[in-house]
């Protein structure tokens, strides 16, 4: 790929790697997240709500800054993680990781909608046919909830490959290591005559987001029919 | 195997305290909305937890409040029919169908896959799915998977209710061989007085969450006390045998140790038949009516009497085993000096047979 500098592809790269992590990491804390929301009533409910909800409100810069205080390596939980070989600051994990943690209350959300879209009637059946609880949740509610899933995963997807703001501010801008596709294209925007690769870069940001969207509304659609809610 | 449920529950103003038998066959729960039919087959199922009391079938206990006994829903081996179907939508019908299987393996097989689908019809839905179908083929897809997860018990909550006339016509006669064909209790929850006439063996009749009067239909039923169907639709449902088919056209038949004749049918001599009599059909004459169109006379004795708040009144006849209504005003009681005992003509100017509910009676 030769009309790629290879740092533009590099940025391109990981981007999608940070991107696929964050959102394969997030799922089972997002399907959790969504049915405590949608089915539990506990006390704290409405603070843990909010607390899902804090990063889609909060200025990414502030989500950036309070991770890079809790994850670099002087703070406390940052040290005992790098004890164990797990380093968030200054890594493209600490990326992957921002870019989680900025998508989880788009994915939640989707995935709350759905879960409250299923009629719990259908659960019962499920149990009076012998089905436990945990076997009704596997051939009952994952089916019915499997739109929400996808389309809260792409949404996160997309929203993982477009974080800036918590991404750069918690893990910089370190070209081959943390230089996702956004940091790339600031970056080029902040050198002269490095237009051409600024604007390569968006046409590709661009494609990859009319791609996700357009693979979610075909999958969504193919699930949709499958599960009879056409 | 027979259910014995004895249940109290509470839920805000609506206090349930209720308890029956409910033998082989269909006991019927029969009441106004709001009298707490579904809670108690909600219970039942393992749905809801009432506030105390004991259900066991046979001797398996399923819920035993004083010994600390409740089987969760998915251990109890109740087959439910909901009112809406409930299908699986992810599901075909042949996967809805095979559902409770995959958590039965290690039941007795007793039922047969093939012989369920070809009773109930549904062998060309198999590969369809769910919403292609029209609410008879649902409700019969309900039933099957209810039958093949192999229950104890069968709990239908009034499964005809959301359908049209012609898709009730439909189903009913397959509660009819699900009642003559199987050897577990089946617990149906409904308020339409056809139903009750053609499926119930035992019925139980509620109100605002008390029993009012459990027992075999026909006995319910011909109590003049109870009219769980309202005083207008009273009636009585006979159980009878045919006796020969005459040439003119006139079957004869036999209930309760009494020969009726009725307009020719369609079931070959010696077949068990349900006759329904209403109570307005059913004159009292103190002397033999002669020279009368009515082929039915038969002679009886007052057995109880009730007056009802208007002008009317509700008599009980015995006539052989059997027991008749008779919807009589109040004057015609006070002019024929009907009491108990008193004994007259019972003139029956129509019996009718609930549609389809030809067949086999169980016995017992």
């Amino acid at each position: 790929m030769d009309w790629l500098s290879p740092q533009e592809w590099d940025a391109v790269a990981l981007s999608l790697r940070v991107a696929l992590w964050a959102t394969l990491a997030s799922l089972p804390f997002a399907l959790i997240a969504a049915h405590l929301l949608a089915r539990c009533s506990f006390p704290g409910k409405q603070l843990f709500n909010g607390l899902v909800h804090l990063p889609l409100v909060l200025p990414p810069v502030v989500t950036g800054y309070l991770l890079l205080v809790t994850f670099n390596l002087e703070a406390p939980l940052g040290q005992a993680l790098s004890r164990v070989g797990i380093v968030f600051a200054f890594n493209w994990t600490g990326a992957a990781l921002a870019a989680a943690i900025m998508a989880f209350p788009l994915m939640v959300r989707a995935i709350r909608l759905s879960i409250e879209a299923v009629d719990p009637k259908l659960e019962q059946a499920a149990a009076t046919l012998g089905a436990s609880p945990f076997w009704v949740y596997v051939t009952v509610t994952i089916p019915l909830i499997l739109p929400g899933i996808l389309a809260g995963s792409i949404l996160a997807f997309a929203k993982a490959m477009g974080e800036f703001g918590a991404t750069i501010t918690f893990v910089s801008n370190i070209p081959g290591q943390t230089q996702t596709l956004p940091s790339a294209i600031y970056a080029f925007l902040q050198v002269p005559g490095s237009e051409k690769s600024a604007l390569r870069l968006v046409v590709i940001a661009v494609f990859i987001a009319m791609g996700a969207l357009l693979l979610s509304e075909v999958v969504s659609r193919r699930v949709a029919r499958r599960i009879g809610q056409t | 195997m027979s259910l014995s449920v004895s249940l109290t529950h509470r839920l805000g103003d609506f206090a349930l305290d209720v308890s029956f038998e409910a033998p082989d066959g269909v006991t019927m729960l029969y009441g106004r909305s709001g009298s707490g039919k579904t809670t108690i087959v909600n219970a039942l199922a393992g749905l809801i937890q009432p506030d105390a009391g004991r259900i066991s079938i046979g001797n398996v206990s399923l819920y035993d409040s004083k010994a600390g006994v409740s089987l969760p829903a998915h251990k109890r081996q109740v087959g439910y029919i909901f009112q809406e179907g409930r299908l699986f939508p992810h599901l075909t019908v042949q996967q809805n169908l095979t559902y409770g299987k995959w958590f039965a393996s290690r039941r007795e097989a007793r039922a047969d896959r093939s012989k369920i689908v070809e009773m109930l019809g549904i062998g060309p839905l198999l590969n369809r799915r769910p919403d292609g179908l029209s609410g008879g083929e649902k409700q019969r897809v309900a039933i099957g998977r209810a039958l093949l997860a192999r229950p104890r018990l069968l709990l239908a909550d009034e499964p005809l209710a959301a359908l049209d006339d012609a898709r009730k016509d439909e189903i009913l006669p397959y509660f009819e061989r699900l009642r003559d064909e199987l050897d577990v209790p089946i617990v149906y929850v409904s308020h339409a007085s056809a139903e009750v006439t053609r499926l119930a063996d035992t019925l139980v009749v509620l109100e605002n969450g008390r029993l009012v009067r459990a027992g075999p239909a026909t006995e319910v039923l011909s109590d003049p006390g109870v009219t769980p169907l309202g005083a207008g639709a009273a009636g009585v449902i006979l159980e009878a045998q045919v006796v020969a088919h005459h040439d003119d056209g006139v079957t004869e038949v036999v209930a309760g140790g009494i020969p009726l004749l009725l307009p020719q049918m369609q079931a070959s001599v010696g077949a068990h038949l349900r006759l329904r009599i209403e109570a307005q059909d059913v004159m009292i004459a103190l002397a033999r009516p002669q020279e009368i169109s009515a082929l039915n006379v038969l002679p009886a004795t007052v057995a109880a009497l009730r007056m009802g708040d208007g002008p009317g009144a509700l008599v009980q006849l015995r006539s052989g085993k059997n027991l008749l209504l008779s919807r009589v005003t109040r004057r015609s009681v006070e002019a024929l000096g009907l009491r108990e005992g008193k004994p007259v003509f019972a003139v029956l100017k129509a019996v009718s047979i609930p549609r389809g509910a030809i067949g086999d009676i169980p016995k017992g």
